[in-house]
């Protein structure tokens, strides 16, 4: 596909993150990502799917390419607002301390880098409240502080944390 | 546990409606259709009503065990994890994960990029273009995939959810006259899914709200 992330482990390549994380939770089932009832497993797997295929392919680096220079801002920000609106509406009702209840799971991890992704295309997140408070609260977490993106070998020099 | 049977709610044409209709299909599961049309009265997924049931105002949902399900990949596994026979996906994690990387592409990487919304946004002067590149583009990477992948069908010899999602885009691809002579794992396995009868009932042109002129 072109792309990142590809995860080299156990004499496979795997492509894909929600893939990449299933592989992980299968092979490595502790801690959990994924709750163990099904219904809960549905909305964690919702939600991951909202921004993994709703939002975030729409606003990749090669559609913007595709849609043009002067597009991009709007564009981004147009599939931005659309999808957080749903998000923000799902949330409602799934929410706890996290994405679904208090048990940090692969809707968190696909939920801080698209929220990252919407500041940088300044798209306000006031609208949003559940989305944010979630947000913050994963941010405070130090899985979500050492693979944050300011903290990278590839991070460039004027980035870094 | 609620009495009744699931309810889904589909489009004919769409795509991601008809994996999940194969699903069903395949695990024997009785449902009832709520045809939900995607462009008369401007869309009748934006409804107030419908966007109650599922905020992304798409299709598919899956109302079923008293929820409500959007995203066809959701809906696949809790379906896989509550009615687990015949299986959509295999047991061993590295077969699974061929699995979902597959249906990831498709999912995430091709269908989302030439969808109906996006495909308002780009133009309609510019439609067709944008929707063979994203395809083109897609089908490249799936037919690599495919070739250390597949055996009768994407992964191996059994009928995986990788499947459900493969044939639908096809479906799509043919529909924007994209031409799949590069792609001949692709074709095969196509031509070999579309023969199996959870394929055929499933299909565009055997739905409640298929148009007379389409119908099979």
């Amino acid at each position: 596909m072109q792309q990142v992330p590809a995860l080299k482990i156990d004499g496979i390549t795997i492509g894909q993150s929600l893939a990449i994380i299933e592989y992980l939770e299968e092979t490595r089932p502790t801690p959990r990502l994924l709750p163990q009832d099904p219904k809960r497993r549905a909305q964690v797997r919702v939600i991951s799917d909202v921004i993994a295929s709703g939002i975030q392919p729409l606003q990749n680096l090669s559609v913007l390419k595709q849609v043009g220079q002067e597009n991009q801002l709007t564009w981004a920000q147009k599939v931005m607002r659309s999808g957080f609106n749903a998000l923000e509406q799902i949330l409602r009702s799934t929410a706890g301390k996290y994405c679904v209840g208090d048990e940090v799971s692969m809707a968190d991890l696909c939920l801080v880098p698209q929220v990252a992704n919407a500041e940088r295309f300044k798209v306000d997140l006031t609208p949003y409240p559940t989305i944010s408070r979630i947000n913050k609260t994963l941010l405070a977490l130090e899985a979500f502080q050492v693979s944050h993106p300011c903290r990278q070998p590839d991070t460039p020099p004027e980035l870094r944390a | 546990m609620q009495a009744g049977k699931p309810i889904l709610y589909s489009y004919f044409r769409s795509s991601c409606s008809w994996r999940v209709r194969i699903a069903l299909a395949l695990k024997s599961i009785d449902y009832e259709t709520v045809p939900i049309n995607l462009i008369k009265d401007g869309g009748q997924q934006f409804s107030e009503e419908f966007q109650a049931l599922n905020p992304m105002q798409q299709v598919p949902a899956l109302k079923i065990d008293g929820i409500t399900i959007g995203q066809s990949l959701a809906i696949i596994e809790y379906l896989e994890e509550t009615r687990p026979t015949p299986r959509l996906l295999p047991q061993d994690p590295k077969r699974r994960a061929q699995v979902r990387v597959i249906s990831d592409v498709i999912a995430s990487g091709i269908q989302p990029l030439q969808n109906l919304s996006v495909l308002k946004q780009v133009g309609q002067e510019n439609q067709l273009t944008w929707a063979q590149k994203v395809m083109r583009s897609g089908f490249n990477a799936l037919e690599q995939i495919l070739r250390s992948t597949a055996g009768k069908y994407c992964v191996g010899d059994e009928v995986s959810m990788a499947d459900l999602c493969l044939v639908p885009q096809v479906a799509n691809a043919e529909r924007f006259k994209v031409d799949l002579t590069p792609y001949p794992t692709i074709s095969r396995i196509n031509k070999t899914l579309l023969a199996l009868e959870a394929f055929q009932v499933s299909h565009p042109c055997r739905q409640p709200d298929t148009p007379p002129e389409l119908r099979a």
